[in-house]
C-alpha cells in the first residue's frame, strides 16, 4: 500500500467551489488522494502528518500559458532592463535606471570574462524608460574596444551593437542603405540595428544563438528553477520546431527525479507542409509523457503591436506607421486549422492585431463548419486588441484566449501614446470583456519578453496599472477571484489539462503553489508582492530556498 | 571569394513563382542555380527535372540544387556556400506573403552575398482582385512596390482589356521596376538574373531575342562608375539590365551592374574583362542610342 502524507497548512485555497478552503491535503503517489479536515482525510487510513505548511497558505501549483523556456537560457545574458528581475538562482538583479548604469554592469561582467575574444550579450535594455536614450557603439565602446559586444531590447525588436560587433559581422562600412540601420554623420552606422532583418547577422558574432527559440538541457533546469520561485508547476514552451535532438533532450530532463515542472511544448507551424505539420504533431503526441505533454500546434498570423508588426484592422497604427506582416496566407491557415480538427489536434494560434484576430476567426468559423467539433478549445493567444465583437464571436465558435497581462503593464504607455492611441488602449487585454463574454480565458507573461510570476500577472489584470503608474482601462479590470481562477484553472483549460491540475481536489496532480501569504487577503493592490515559499509538484516537494 | 548573387522572386500565392523558377531551372544552360524555397510546399521543382531526393536537399539535372529555409533563412544561404561544387548564383522564391524588400535588404547585410534584384510575378488574371482581398490586399500591393522586374505572368488567360489594366495596376505601384509579360512564367534567363548576361558576354552566347535586345559596349575610356551606375538605372536608358567592368581616372577596375532603377558597383579583380553589355525590352530598346549616351558620359 502507498504511503499518504498529509499536509496541514495556514489555509488551502482549492478552487474546488464545494470547498473553497480546507485546513489539510493528503497525497498518495503523487496526486491528491482527497482535500479537507483531518478528520475528513483519516477516512484514507494510515498516513503521515506532515506540518511544514503549517503556517503557509496552499494554492493549486499555477499555470503559465504562455511562455518560452528559453528564459532559461537568456539569463546567460548580462541583465539590462529597467526593472528588477529574479534569476533562475534567486538572485534579484536592481533594474538599470541609465545608459550609464547599464555600461557600469556590463563593464562588470566584461571584468569576469577570461577568454579575450568571447562576446558579451546584454538583454532586456529599455529605453523607452529612460526619454528614449540613444545608445551608440562609441557608449558601448567604452565597455570594450577589442570584443563584441550586443544588447537586445525588452522588445525584442532592437539590438545595439559595439564597434567590434560590427566589424565581424562586415557592416563596419560606410555606404549602407537599408532601413533598420541608422548611419552617424560619419556615414558608419551609429550601432543601432531595428528590427530583426537588421540585427541577425551582427547577433551571432555578439552572443546570441541563432536559433532563438531554443533552449538546452541546462537552460530547461534553470526554467525549472524558475517555475519553482514562482509558484509555477505547469508550464508551455510556445513554441519551438521540436526536433528528435531537442525531444530527446526535453524527455530526459524532464524525466530527472528532481525537474520541478510539467512542460507543454507546442510544434511551431513554419518550415512544414500541413501534411507535414499534422504528421509530425500525431508523433510527438505519441511521445508524451507525464511531465511533457506534446501533440499541440502553434501558428503564428502576425508580429507585435510595439514593433508595428501586427495587422491592424482601419485605422491602423496611431502614428501612422504601415500596418504590419502577415505571418501566414489565409489559405495556408485554413489548411492547418481544417487537418487539425480533423486529425484532433490542438492547435493555439499568435495574433496580436485585430485584424489578425479576426482572420483566425473568420477561417475557424469555416472550418468548424466542415469539421463540426465539440470541445476543440482551440485558443487565441495575446489577443490584445480584439473588441467586444470579436469575443463574442470566440464564444460562439468555443474558442478560449489567453490574453496578455503583463504587456499592458510594461507597453501600456507606449501604446496609448504612440502605436494604437488611447482608445483602443483602453480596451487591449479585455480581461472583464472575456469573462463576461463567457469565453474561457487565461492571462500570461510570454516570458522571457516579460517576467514570469502568476502573482505578477494576476496583479497586471486586476490593477491595469502601466508602468507610469496611470490606471488604464479601469472598466476592464477583474476580480482578485477571477485572477487567480486565470492563472490556474483558466489556464488548464486552454491546454486540456483542467481535469488533472489547476484544482486541489481528489485525483488531481499534487500540485501546488506553496505561498507566504494569503493572495485574497491581501490588498489588491500588493497581490504581486505575495511571496513564494516554493512548490508541491506530483507529491514532491520543492523550497526555492533549497535550489 | 566572390560574392553569391542572389534574386529574390515574390509575389503572392498562385502568380506562378514556381513555374517561373522551373523555366529558369531548364534554361540554366551549364550555370549551377541553388533554389531555396521558403517551404516545401506542394514539390517545388518539376519531377523530370529531378535526379535525386532527400530531406533537405533537393537534386536537379545540370548541377543545380533546391533547399527549404523555413524559418531562418540567414542559415540557409550559409549552407549553401558549403557545397561542394559552389553554385552561381541563387534563386530565393519567398513566400506568398513575405515582403521581398526586407529579404532583400538582410541579404545585402550578409557578408559572402551580393542582391541581384528583386522579381515579383503577378498573376495577370487575378492580380487586381488579389490587391482588393481584404486581409492580404496591401501585402500584395507592397510586394509590387518593392519590385526591380514584374513579371506579369498568364498573359494567355486573359483578354486584351485586362491584360492593359492589370499592367497599368501592376505599373502603379511598381515605380521603379521593368515590367514583363510572360506565358507559364517563361522568360529569357538573361532578364531575370544578372549571372546570365555575364556568363553570355564571357562565352559570346546569346539567347532568345524575342524579348528583349542587347547592346555589347567595349569601355575603352576611363570613367566614374558611379557616374555609369546612376546612367544605367536611369529612366532615360529605361534598361532591364547592364553588367559589366570599367575602368576609373585612376586605372583601378570595378564591377558595375544594373537592374531597372537599382544599381551597385564594387572593386574588381585586375584581369577582369573591361566592357559593357545592356540589355532592354523590344521594340523601345535602340541600341545605338544606350551607346551614344553612355558615350557622353566617358568621352
Amino acid at each position: 500500500m502507498s504511503q499518504t502524507t498529509i499536509y496541514s497548512a495556514r489555509k488551502i485555497i482549492t478552487m474546488n467551489p464545494n470547498q473553497p478552503e480546507v485546513s489539510h491535503v493528503a497525497v498518495r503517489e503523487g496526486r491528491v488522494l482527497g482535500a479537507g479536515s483531518l478528520e475528513e482525510l483519516a477516512v484514507w487510513g494510515d498516513y503521515t502528518l506532515d506540518a511544514r505548511f503549517a503556517d503557509k497558505v496552499l494554492m493549486p501549483g499555477f499555470v503559465e500559458g504562455h511562455a518560452h523556456t528559453m528564459e532559461g537560457t537568456m539569463w546567460r545574458n548580462v541583465y539590462c532592463g529597467f526593472f528588477d528581475r529574479m534569476d533562475p538562482n534567486g538572485k534579484v538583479w536592481a533594474g538599470v535606471k541609465s545608459i550609464e548604469a547599464m555600461l557600469e554592469r556590463l563593464k562588470e561582467a566584461e571584468a569576469k570574462l577570461d577568454d579575450p575574444d568571447a562576446p558579451l550579450p546584454g538583454w532586456q535594455l529599455d529605453p523607452i524608460y529612460m526619454d528614449n536614450a540613444l545608445v551608440s557603439r562609441a557608449d558601448l565602446d567604452r565597455v570594450s574596444s577589442t570584443r563584441a559586444i550586443g544588447v537586445l531590447h525588452a522588445s525584442g525588436h532592437i539590438m545595439n551593437v559595439n564597434t567590434k560587433g560590427l566589424e565581424l559581422a562586415g557592416l563596419m562600412k560606410t555606404g549602407i542603405n537599408h532601413p533598420g540601420i541608422p548611419l552617424g554623420p560619419d556615414g558608419y552606422p551609429t550601432g543601432e540595428l531595428r528590427g530583426p532583418d537588421a540585427y541577425m547577422p551582427v547577433g551571432e558574432h555578439v552572443g546570441f544563438d541563432r536559433d532563438v527559440l531554443g533552449c538546452d538541457a541546462e537552460g530547461l533546469r534553470d526554467f525549472g528553477k524558475l517555475c519553482v520561485r514562482t509558484g509555477t508547476t505547469t508550464i508551455t514552451d510556445l513554441a519551438a520546431r521540436l526536433g528528435d535532438e531537442a525531444v530527446e533532450m526535453m524527455l530526459e530532463v524532464t524525466s530527472e527525479a528532481d525537474f520541478p515542472s510539467r512542460i507543454v511544448p507546442l510544434r511551431h507551424f513554419m518550415g512544414l507542409t500541413p501534411e507535414e505539420l499534422i504528421a509530425h504533431a500525431k508523433e510527438l503526441k505519441d511521445k508524451s509523457t507525464d511531465q511533457l505533454r506534446l501533440g499541440m500546434i502553434k501558428v503564428v498570423a502576425d508580429g507585435s503591436i510595439q514593433g508595428f508588426s501586427a495587422r491592424l484592422r482601419w485605422p491602423g497604427y496611431h502614428n501612422g506607421a504601415d500596418n504590419g506582416l502577415w505571418y501566414i496566407t489565409p489559405d495556408h491557415l485554413s489548411q492547418i486549422l481544417n487537418l487539425a480538427l480533423e486529425n484532433d489536434l490542438h492547435i493555439h494560434t499568435h495574433t496580436n492585431g485585430d485584424q489578425a484576430t479576426e482572420l483566425v476567426l473568420e477561417t475557424m468559423e469555416e472550418a468548424l463548419r466542415n469539421h463540426p467539433t465539440p470541445d476543440h478549445r482551440y485558443t487565441l493567444q495575446h489577443c490584445q486588441l480584439a473588441d467586444a465583437a470579436q469575443f463574442r464571436k470566440m464564444k460562439q465558435l468555443g474558442m478560449c484566449v489567453n490574453l496578455f497581462a503583463n504587456h499592458h503593464f510594461y507597453w501600456g504607455d507606449e501604446h496609448y501614446t504612440l502605436t494604437v492611441g488611447p482608445e483602443r488602449a483602453l480596451r487591449m487585454n479585455a480581461c472583464r470583456t472575456a469573462l463576461e463574454t463567457g469565453v474561457p480565458m487565461a492571462i500570461h507573461s510570454d516570458a522571457p519578453v516579460t517576467p514570469l510570476g502568476p502573482l505578477f500577472t494576476a496583479w497586471c489584470a486586476v490593477n491595469r496599472l502601466t508602468a507610469s503608474g496611470r490606471v488604464q482601462g479601469e472598466g476592464e479590470k477583474i476580480s482578485v477571484a477571477d485572477a487567480l481562477y486565470a492563472i490556474t484553472i483558466g489556464a488548464a483549460y486552454t491546454l486540456k489539462l483542467d481535469g488533472e491540475v489547476g484544482s486541489i481536489e481528489v485525483g488531481k496532480k499534487a500540485d501546488f503553489a506553496v505561498l507566504e501569504d494569503d493572495p485574497t487577503a491581501v490588498d489588491p493592490s500588493d497581490l504581486k508582492d505575495v511571496k513564494v515559499w516554493g512548490t508541491v509538484q506530483g507529491g514532491r516537494v520543492f523550497a526555492a530556498a533549497d535550489l | 571569394m566572390k560574392p553569391l548573387p542572389v534574386t529574390v522572386i515574390g509575389g503572392y500565392l498562385g502568380a506562378g513563382k514556381t513555374s517561373l523558377v522551373n523555366h529558369l531551372l531548364r534554361n540554366a544552360d551549364g550555370l549551377r542555380l541553388a533554389v531555396l524555397v521558403n517551404e516545401f510546399g506542394a514539390l517545388p521543382i518539376d519531377e523530370d527535372l529531378i535526379v535525386a531526393q532527400d530531406d533537405d536537399i533537393i537534386s536537379i539535372a545540370g548541377g543545380c540544387v533546391c533547399c527549404s529555409y523555413g524559418s531562418d533563412m540567414a542559415a540557409a544561404l550559409s549552407d549553401l556556400r558549403k557545397l561542394d561544387p559552389a553554385p552561381d548564383h541563387v534563386v530565393l522564391e519567398a513566400s506568398g506573403v513575405a515582403l521581398p524588400g526586407a529579404i532583400a535588404g538582410s541579404v545585402g547585410l550578409m557578408q559572402g552575398y551580393s542582391m541581384d534584384g528583386v522579381v515579383i510575378v503577378a498573376d495577370a488574371e487575378t492580380l487586381q482582385a488579389n490587391a482588393n482581398h481584404k486581409y492580404m490586399g496591401d501585402t500584395v500591393t507592397r510586394q509590387l512596390a518593392d519590385a526591380d522586374i514584374v513579371v506579369l505572368n498568364k498573359v494567355d488567360l486573359v483578354n486584351d482589356k485586362t491584360r492593359a489594366e492589370s499592367e497599368a495596376f501592376a505599373r502603379s505601384y511598381a515605380k521603379n521596376a521593368q515590367l514583363l509579360m510572360a506565358e507559364h512564367g517563361a522568360l529569357p534567363p538573361e532578364v531575370l538574373l544578372q549571372s546570365f548576361v555575364e556568363r553570355n558576354r564571357d562565352s559570346g552566347t546569346g539567347h532568345d531575342t524575342s524579348v528583349f535586345d542587347s547592346v555589347s559596349l567595349s569601355l575603352d575610356s576611363p570613367c566614374d562608375p558611379a557616374a555609369l551606375g546612376q546612367l544605367l538605372a536611369s529612366e532615360e536608358l529605361d534598361l532591364v539590365r547592364a553588367k559589366g567592368f570599367v575602368r576609373d581616372a585612376d586605372g583601378a577596375i570595378h564591377a558595375v551592374q544594373s537592374v531597372s532603377r537599382r544599381w551597385s558597383s564594387e572593386a574588381a579583380p585586375e584581369d577582369s574583362p573591361i566592357g559593357l553589355v545592356c540589355i532592354g525590352l523590344k521594340p523601345a530598346f535602340d541600341g545605338d542610342a544606350v551607346a551614344r549616351k553612355i558615350a557622353e558620359l566617358t568621352g
